[in-house]
């Protein structure tokens, strides 16, 4: 630590920080733009000038740039200088040289860094009287406005996109005072986290496309805590809400999981919450006739209508759901008994799921957070497709190969903060990034080395590494030369770092890559190598889910067509995603009853007799473990319309209606709060137990007061409802959580999962977060990050796996069909999002083109393909990245039924369709 | 003057070959009158060291115009077998500064002297690869240095280890793409990487991250030119050419309203009015000198009380002023000292690379200030904008020096022809110009 002195003050600050971190950490106001806590310093903006003094005895000093000094010790500058102030004016005089000043029209009004610097500087008065520079702006896609107008020139954007984010199609054009920043022409913006670049932009060149089709000021937004459900990596989130309409979904810190930023998938994805293809009313067959189509009923009539049913039932089964949270999951265990509980995934997906528990729980590696990948010095893939399954992890890995040529930036002094100045040192230099997969991203340009094979390939390569690291895991025989040269230097890249990452998953349906990279990971652990594993997995809630525990589908559908149950709940889940389209027609008709919870409409839904309108994430509450085994809590932003409510509360009155004698009710049927879930979903198992401290209950309170969802500038409060009645309604209540429907309640410190919107006195905009963190860029005050719910003894001895499969052989006709997911279109919910509905790509096969010769199909033709008893309109894609022998098949959400890695023959498959391209 | 020839030639070391006819001298006339000598005392075991040692003595200070001492530059760059490899010299031939046409002069005439000063820097400082970064409209310094390096490749100059040494150089001719800040050094190697033209922060200085990271020495033209002599006659000798503590000759140049406008290489520490009396044959007739800016446009104008300064890097004061490149532009009482330094303060805005603020929104205010100046639209208060302008855009404000480098004409002009600036104000028209003064509306 440095003691600097600030205007005659001393402060105890890092001296590894530059002023600007130091001075903004101990609270003090400094106005900064190019500055950017995850992306350095880069001194162009000269915004934050600060006097220096030599010492005591300097009484003129100098102006430096506070982010482009280091806070070392005895730093004696001044913020209140004269001269600072003046300058620091004078540079937002010229930043508002070419600025529209149209604020009142953009959608950055209100949460602007421009409006906030502004002020911060007290540049009022405009004395340029010449003309502005003006541009066009391009249309850049479904996600991001651009406004280049409104342009200050700091260049986060495109050190966020291209340095950042490994964007190429986002640049700086031009020069001096005609600087452009945009695409080359017209056109989306390609990289997979574009949306970050409406909180890297200080002011409103770059603002989020989905928020200006129902544009609300941020001061109108109703917002509380989330965590992304499109994906298993849990990212936090603050989404906004007005008038029953979520309007957008923004970043909320969490320095353990996402840091600043979310992929595109997650923040563009809330669209399904407006869908009009919400199921709204309770719905019920009349008189549970299957022949006629389910009608709206009222609530109490549906209940006994229900509840009479349920009373006289053979047996019910319950099917639970990876998107659902833990205690929607618990209340269905609950009402339908642990036995009678099924998992709602794949047979596969829950195969692959047990394996990973088993890894984490009884290995000695533990898995890593996405801040642990970012750290990390070395990492090796196998067989995942971070980009489409994981984005947010794949942005982290950009990250982890900056750390090993770190040791030369130490080297040569230069500050890990002096962004400017790493770049020109470490220049193209990457640390040791392996990557194997059988699909090529643009994130393998950054891999050292990619491995293009079939899983069975790959997990040999995997542990044939292990075999390399540690004498104890077994070794891999008849391996090529090829292959065991890029294991030796896997190996030895691996046991070079000091925080290595070996990252597998459910991605390619392998159960012997992720068995291969768990013997990777226990060798480096053996070898003192402080080793982290990562699992991707499908869901928001697939590690929740399996730590709960329940039956395999398969024995789900025995149980109906063996008639041990009549009845079954399907909570929050289409099972023709989860089993062949036979199979779950046939399991749906011999159900004598089928009641469905959820809050879309889907293909399960229309078979349900009864038919509960759920609330998604943004109008509930919840826990949900992450793939890394991390327990977070998503908290309700508004009250839904209809009867919709949280999926528990349905399961709670299910099981009150089917018991409703008062006396003698147990479980679910008990449960009257959020806390009522959390306390009985932790008594379901003992690594459940601690979910109760993952967040504050709901009795928690400052002051004696809630949390307001509002801020409180929020406006039309007593307006909003004039045209239905001129009396201000009552705030609904909120019996489940600590926050409130309303404006009133306490604003100050909190523990973090209470953070409804970053916001302090002069900040505005999301760098407000600079406010909430005691170091910039560190954790939040009071950080809450979640749980870890599974950590393993690290003197565990590994048990290691030896199922080393044989290498792929190719057949004459018979291809294996492996998985393709897609960033956009891969997953249920944010598929039913219109933004994201337009970036999915149409479905494809792809195959290697050696292979596509074989079977005389040209690049980009368009062919009929039979698979498992359905018919698929495809695109032919020829990759020389497609392992040979195998076919990479993308069908999007309709076709997602399709059971892959499966072999098929491609000569009886492809019905139809033209071979060649036409002319 | 003394009449022995050796003598004469002796005091213009850099030029005294160079063809008045303007053709350039080629390898084998290069090598007659002693070129590639100096690399026989680094076959005959001159160490990196000792010339290193050579060059600091000699006091060669850089001829770009910062005037850094060559040997101290040197000094930074990492030696020794631990050292990163490899390592860089770079030739700053991105000659675009107005006014300034010295190193021109060399490469066209004596392309060797570029390349032997290279290898020379190279061994000195143990670095195996040379850029020559060449402004992009100097199509015949380019041809002559593609001759010239390839000759040198031919005769094993470049290309192969030295006889008797392990040290062998490399060396490359990079056409310049334009835009005057990639003659500054880092954002010269920026450029040289294939990115934008953009200055990099300092520190790490070029010595230590340089061009791909590498340690790297980039160096004026001029300043190489200069080694081969320093190594082959001594670093008395060298010292005893100038006529102040700074070693060595100078190309001095002179364009303006005066007799006979060019270049010739003097000794450093030649007063100003020496230059432009002597050589330059003093003003023509019927125009009177009113200042000079005495090496390129983002020096300080000098006036009448500066000309009998030495010119050098350190005799003129620094609230006087700074030698620059040594090329002078002279004003005269013909031309209107605003529109003047208009015409530079446009050039500086549309040549700022857009990186900081101040820079690339100070600079396009000032022009359009200065425009209304002579368009007779300024008034009071754009004065103090101007004078705004000149206290901030200062070293440390700014990223590099050329917005600073932008504020020394203005700055100077303003003191010097204040009561010009006023007279635009106040007859509502610019003096020089025949046009009728302009309708003011007065809000």
């Amino acid at each position: 630590m440095a003691t600097i002195i600030v205007d005659n003050r001393s402060y105890t600050v890092d001296e590894r920080k530059n002023l600007l971190a130091a001075c903004l950490g101990v609270g003090l106001n400094l106005p900064y733009f190019c500055w950017h806590p995850a992306m350095g310093s880069v001194g162009a903006c000269r915004q934050c000038a600060v006097k220096q003094f030599k010492d005591d005895h300097d009484p003129s000093g100098r102006l430096v740039m506070a982010c482009m000094t280091p806070a070392s010790q005895g730093t004696r500058i001044s913020i209140d200088d004269p001269d600072a102030k003046a300058f620091r004016a004078s540079v937002i005089e010229w930043l508002m040289v070419n600025h529209p000043h149209d604020c009142p029209v953009c959608d950055e009004g209100g949460e602007c860094h421009l409006q906030d610097m502004t002020v911060m500087t007290g540049h009022v008065y405009r004395r340029y009287r010449f003309p502005k520079r003006t541009h066009r702006n391009q249309s850049l896609g479904p996600f991001i406005r651009h406004e280049m107008n409104r342009c200050i020139q700091c260049y986060r954007c495109v050190r966020f996109y291209r340095d950042y984010a490994g964007g190429r199609d986002l640049n700086v054009f031009g020069a001096h005072d005609a600087l452009y920043f945009g695409r080359e022409q017209d056109g989306t913006l390609e990289n997979e986290f574009s949306g970050n670049l409406v909180e890297v932009c200080p002011t409103g060149v770059f603002t989020d496309k989905t928020l200006f089709q129902h544009y609300t000021r941020k001061w109108d937004l109703q917002s509380a805590q989330s965590i992304c459900s499109h994906c298993s990596l849990g990212c936090n989130t603050t989404v906004g809400e007005r008038y029953g309409i979520v309007r957008r979904i923004m970043n909320r810190f969490n320095s353990q999981v996402n840091g600043y930023f979310l992929c595109d998938r997650g923040r563009f994805g809330y669209g399904y919450v407006n869908s009009d293809k919400r199921i709204k009313r309770a719905l019920v067959r009349p008189a549970l006739d299957r022949t006629k189509p389910a009608q709206p009923e009222g609530v109490p009539q549906v209940l006994e209508i229900i509840g009479e049913r349920l009373r006289r039932v053979r047996g019910i089964i319950g099917i639970g759901s990876p998107r659902a949270s833990l205690e929607a999951n618990a209340a269905l265990r609950s009402l339908v008994g642990p036995q009678q509980f099924f998992l709602g995934v794949d047979e596969q997906e829950h195969r692959l799921l047990s394996t990973i528990l088993s890894i984490l729980r009884t290995g000695p590696v533990p898995s890593a957070s996405i801040h642990d990948a970012e750290q990390s010095d070395a990492v090796f893939v196998l067989g995942e497709d971070l980009l489409n399954n994981a984005p947010r992890l794949a942005l982290a890995l950009l990250q982890s190969v900056r750390q090993q040529p770190m040791e030369r930036v130490d080297e040569l002094k230069i500050p890990r903060w002096d962004e400017a100045a790493v770049c020109n040192a470490v220049q193209s230099r990457r640390g040791p990034l392996f990557m194997a997969g059988h699909r090529q991203t643009w994130v393998h340009e950054y891999a050292t080395d990619s491995y293009f094979a079939a899983p069975d390939d790959i997990a040999r390569l995997g542990f044939a590494v292990a075999g390399r690291i540690g004498p104890d895991a077994p070794s891999v025989p008849d391996l090529t030369n090829d292959v065991r040269d890029l294991a030796q230097r896997i190996a030895d890249a691996l046991t070079r770092a000091q925080q290595p990452l070996i990252i597998a998953g459910t991605g390619s349906g392998s159960q012997a890559t992720i068995e291969a990279a768990a013997n990777v990971a226990w060798a480096l652990h053996q070898h003192g190598k402080q080793t982290r594993l990562s699992f991707v997995v499908p869901e928001s809630n697939s590690v929740g889910l399996a730590l709960l525990g329940g039956g395999r589908l398969h024995d789900a559908f025995d149980s109906i067509s063996q008639q041990k149950a009549d009845t079954v709940i399907v909570l929050e889940n289409d099972l023709y995603r989860r089993a062949e389209q036979a199979k779950v027609d046939a399991f749906l008709e011999t159900a004598q009853t089928v009641i469905v919870i959820d809050s879309l409409e889907q293909r399960t839904a229309a078979h349900a007799d009864v038919l509960l309108p759920a609330a998604t994430g943004p109008e509930s509450d919840g826990t949900l473990v992450n793939q890394e085994g991390r327990a977070q809590r998503f908290y309700q932003v508004f009250v839904p319309d209809g009867d919709i409510t949280d999926s528990w509360r349905w399961l709670r009155d299910l099981a009150r209606a089917k018991s409703p004698e008062a006396d003698g009710v147990t479980g679910v049927a008990t449960w009257n709060t959020f806390d009522d879930a959390v306390s009985a979903t932790a008594a379901t198992a003992s690594e459940l137990a601690r979910i109760g401290e993952v967040a504050p209950p709901a009795s928690f309170r400052v002051v004696g007061q809630k949390v307001p969802r509002q801020p409180d500038r929020y406006s039309g409060r007593t307006s909003m409802l004039s045209h239905l009645t001129v009396h201000e309604p009552p705030p609904p209540p909120d019996p489940d959580t600590p926050l409130g429907f309303s404006m009133e309640g306490y604003r100050g410190p909190l523990p973090s999962p209470l953070i409804s919107q970053f916001w302090a006195p002069g900040w505005n905009s999301i760098q407000a977060v600079n406010k909430y963190q005691d170091e910039v860029g560190g954790p939040l005050r009071d950080e809450m990050p979640g749980l870890r719910l599974i950590e393993p003894v690290a003197t565990k001895a590994p048990c290691w796996f030896t199922a080393i499969p044989p290498a792929f052989q190719p057949t004459l006709h018979q291809w294996l069909f492996l998985p393709l997911s897609a960033v956009f279109g891969g997953e249920e919910l944010s598929n039913r999002s219109p933004a994201i509905a337009e970036r999915i790509s149409e479905p494809f096969l792809s195959l290697h083109p050696s292979d596509g010769a074989r079977l005389s199909l040209e690049d980009q033709v368009t062919i009929e393909l039979a698979l498992q008893g359905m018919t698929y309109r495809l695109a032919v894609h020829l990759e020389s990245s497609t392992p040979m022998g195998t076919a990479g098949i993308s069908l999007g959400y309709d076709a997602s039924g399709v059971r892959v890695p499966v072999w098929v023959d491609l000569f009886k498959a492809i019905k139809t369709g033209h071979r060649r391209r036409v002319a | 003057m003394s009449q022995d020839p050796t003598r004469i030639t002796m005091e213009r070391p850099l030029t005294q070959y160079i063809h008045p006819d303007g053709t350039p001298r080629l390898l084998r006339e290069y090598v007659t009158n002693g070129g590639y000598h100096s690399l026989q005392k680094l076959v005959t075991g001159m160490a990196p060291k000792d010339v290193q040692r050579l060059v600091g003595e000699s006091g060669l200070r850089g001829r770009g115009g910062g005037g850094f001492p060559t040997g101290s530059k040197w000094s930074f760059v990492p030696m020794g077998p631990d050292a990163q490899k490899p390592k860089y010299i770079v030739a700053n031939a991105d000659e675009m500064e107005p006014g300034t046409f010295k190193d021109r002069i060399l490469m066209e005439g004596d392309p060797h002297g570029l390349v032997e000063g290279m290898i020379m820097a190279g061994y000195a400082l143990d670095a195996e690869v040379g850029y020559i970064f060449l402004r992009g409209e100097y199509h015949l310094s380019a041809q002559r240095l593609t001759r010239a390096i390839a000759e040198a490749y031919a005769e094993g100059y470049l290309g192969k280890p030295l006889p008797g040494t392990t040290f062998r150089f490399d060396l490359h001719l990079h056409s310049s793409a334009g835009r005057y800040i990639c003659g500054e050094e880092t954002a010269l190697i920026n450029a040289l990487e294939g990115k934008r033209a953009t200055p990099r922060a300092k520190p790490p200085y070029p010595q230590t991250v340089g061009l791909w990271g590498q340690p790297t020495i980039v160096q004026n033209v001029e300043t190489l030119y200069n080694l081969p002599h320093i190594v082959n006659h001594g670093s008395a000798w060298y010292h005893s050419l100038s006529r102040t503590q700074d070693g060595g000759t100078k190309i001095y140049g002179v364009s303006g309203r005066v007799t006979r406008p060019g270049w010739w290489e003097l000794p450093l520490g030649t007063t100003a009015r020496e230059v432009l009396e002597q050589h330059a044959g003093g003003m023509l007739a019927g125009v009177h000198f009113r200042g000079v800016l005495p090496g390129g446009i983002s020096t300080a104008f000098m006036t009448e009380e500066h000309l009998d300064l030495p010119m050098d890097f350190s005799s003129i004061p620094p609230q006087v002023g700074r030698l620059g490149t040594g090329t002078m532009i002279v004003l005269d009482d013909h031309t209107c000292p605003v529109g003047f330094v208009l015409n530079l303060e446009r050039f500086f805005a549309r040549e700022s690379c857009g990186w900081c603020t101040p820079c690339r929104e100070g600079l396009p205010w000032v022009a359009r200030l200065l425009q209304s100046f002579e368009e007779g639209r300024a008034t009071n208060d754009d004065l103090a904008l101007l004078d705004m302008h000149t206290k901030w855009l200062a070293p440390g404000h700014t990223f590099c020096g050329l917005a600073p480098g932008a504020m020394a004409p203005l700055q100077s002009a303003l003191q010097f022809f204040h009561d010009d600036f006023e007279r635009h104000i106040g007859l509502g028209r610019c003096p020089w110009s025949n046009k009728p003064a302009q309708l003011r509306v007065l809000v």
